[in-house]
């Protein structure tokens, strides 16, 4: 498997998992993502009759079953011929990450896997079949960031970003054998990718102590107040860092950030300037596109006035 | 009050300017008592090894043995640390750093505080999967 994954691939057009955040409360990054891609020559194919990866709910419950249904994901991908699949939500793709790494290791894993895929009707995936990336993996490596700067222009220069990627998108490490490997790989306790990106359009990433830390994602609907608590921190750091901008790359922690900075001032009083953005937004503006076409006007907390002044769509 | 509230609001007192910023020492020794307050509650021994010459680093260890998912603060705790020898090294980033480090410690404060508190209520990613194996069996 490992062998197979170091093969050079070409992610000039790959699968595309959007899974169910990306459809309801992600929507924008869905449509900036797709509008990046267009705008950089690259090609995104929709997983036909993709399913819920299990998030967190399923996992809790059977990790058996979460892991066949992130399975079920890799087998549509392999029947339409692809080898990588693109997941941009960091839940689908730990948990994508994860079904490999289980039918890999877990004779249990990989039992259920046949046994409720056979029921299903369809073949059972097997490890080393499909490559999972991320939307920043994709970017980086389709295009790189000597590519982005040419296309950007340093149209970000001078907008000071904090980079927020959250806590799956490198948790548990031995899911993601690709990172820490040095080099250009990305790393489990210093996540760079976006940071690189970013920079590479112009932008001045800040030095950001909590960029993996917990938004409280999951606490939302069982103690949102704890919640309010961990985004207030994260924006009152990030702005303490003299950040302008928090890039998000995980449809979970952008809407975490989003409602509690709302929930936060309304509840507490406490008003935070700093404007949430998807990195794929970001990077769209740089590349010339309109906030209307990477769904700017769909952000809870409005950044149009902001961008505007600087000059961005 | 218990030990996570006073911690955040000792924190919040120093960083609103009301009173002075607990100091670098004192904001490890609390970002320590957060991670023992974990441990007892999950039952765990308190161990008094170091990690890279920090009990705090090793008290995360040993909270991440019991419990994988813990290592969601594994860098936060490493952050702690990480700033608080860059106010000790460069005067010059010192108030900066020292800040930082507050606010971090007040993070960890409020992500351990909240899973203890989730732990009865479920529904949490990194604590809630005993109680739905419970309620499924």
């Amino acid at each position: 498997m490992a062998k197979d994954m170091e093969r050079p691939k070409s992610l000039k057009q790959v699968a595309y998992y959007p899974g169910c955040a990306l459809e309801g409360t992600g929507h924008a990054y869905n449509r900036s993502t797709k509008a990046v891609g267009k705008a950089l020559g690259l090609d995104l194919v929709e997983v036909k009759d993709w399913n819920c990866c299990g998030a967190m709910e399923v996992k809790n419950i059977d990790p058996q079953v979460q892991t066949y249904l992130s399975a079920r994901n890799l087998a549509k991908t392999e029947e339409m011929g692809f080898d990588v699949v693109m997941a941009p939500c960091n839940g689908c793709y730990h948990n994508l990450k994860k079904a490999e790494y289980d039918l890999a290791h877990n004779r249990q894993a990989v039992e259920a896997n046949a046994r409720i895929a056979g029921k299903a009707g369809h073949h059972a995936y097997q490890p080393g079949g499909v490559e999972t990336i991320h939307a920043l993996d994709w970017i980086k490596r389709a295009v790189g960031e000597e590519e982005l700067a040419r296309r950007t222009a340093g149209k970000l220069k001078g907008m000071k970003i904090a980079n927020y990627y959250g806590c799956m998108y490198t948790r548990p490490r031995h899911i993601f054998p690709q990172n820490d490997r040095g080099g250009e790989s990305e790393s489990s306790y210093k996540p760079h990718f976006m940071d690189d990106l970013l920079a590479a359009a112009g932008a001045e990433n800040v030095d950001f102590p909590l960029k993996t830390a917990c938004c409280g994602g999951a606490h939302a609907m069982s103690d949102a107040d704890t919640s309010t608590e961990l985004v207030l921190n994260i924006l009152t750091t990030a702005e303490a860092c003299g950040a302008e901008v928090i890039a998000t790359e995980c449809p979970t922690c952008h809407t975490s950030l989003e409602i509690h900075q709302l929930r936060a001032e309304k509840l507490l009083g406490r008003k935070t300037t700093v404007k949430i953005l998807y990195f794929t937004q970001l990077l769209g503006l740089a590349l010339g596109l309109s906030q209307r076409k990477v769904g700017v006007q769909e952000n809870m907390a409005d950044p149009r006035g902001y961008l505007k002044a600087r000059g961005l769509g | 009050m218990g030990v996570f509230p006073a911690i955040i609001a000792a924190i919040d007192a120093g960083l609103e300017g009301r009173e002075d910023l607990p100091g670098l020492d004192r904001l490890l020794s609390m970002a320590e008592e957060v991670l023992v307050a974990w441990l007892v509650a999950q039952g765990q021994p308190v161990p008094r090894d170091e990690v890279e010459g920090f009990w705090l680093l090793g008290l995360h260890r040993q909270g991440a043995r019991a419990n994988p998912s813990f290592n969601a603060c594994r860098e936060t705790c490493r952050e702690i640390v990480f700033r608080r020898n860059v106010a000790l090294l460069y005067p010059d980033e010192a108030d900066h750093a020292h800040k930082l480090m507050a606010m971090v410690v007040k993070h960890l404060a409020l992500f351990v505080g909240g899973k203890l508190e989730q732990t009865g209520l479920g529904e949490f990613c990194c604590s809630a999967r005993p109680l739905h194996v419970a309620e499924a069996d």
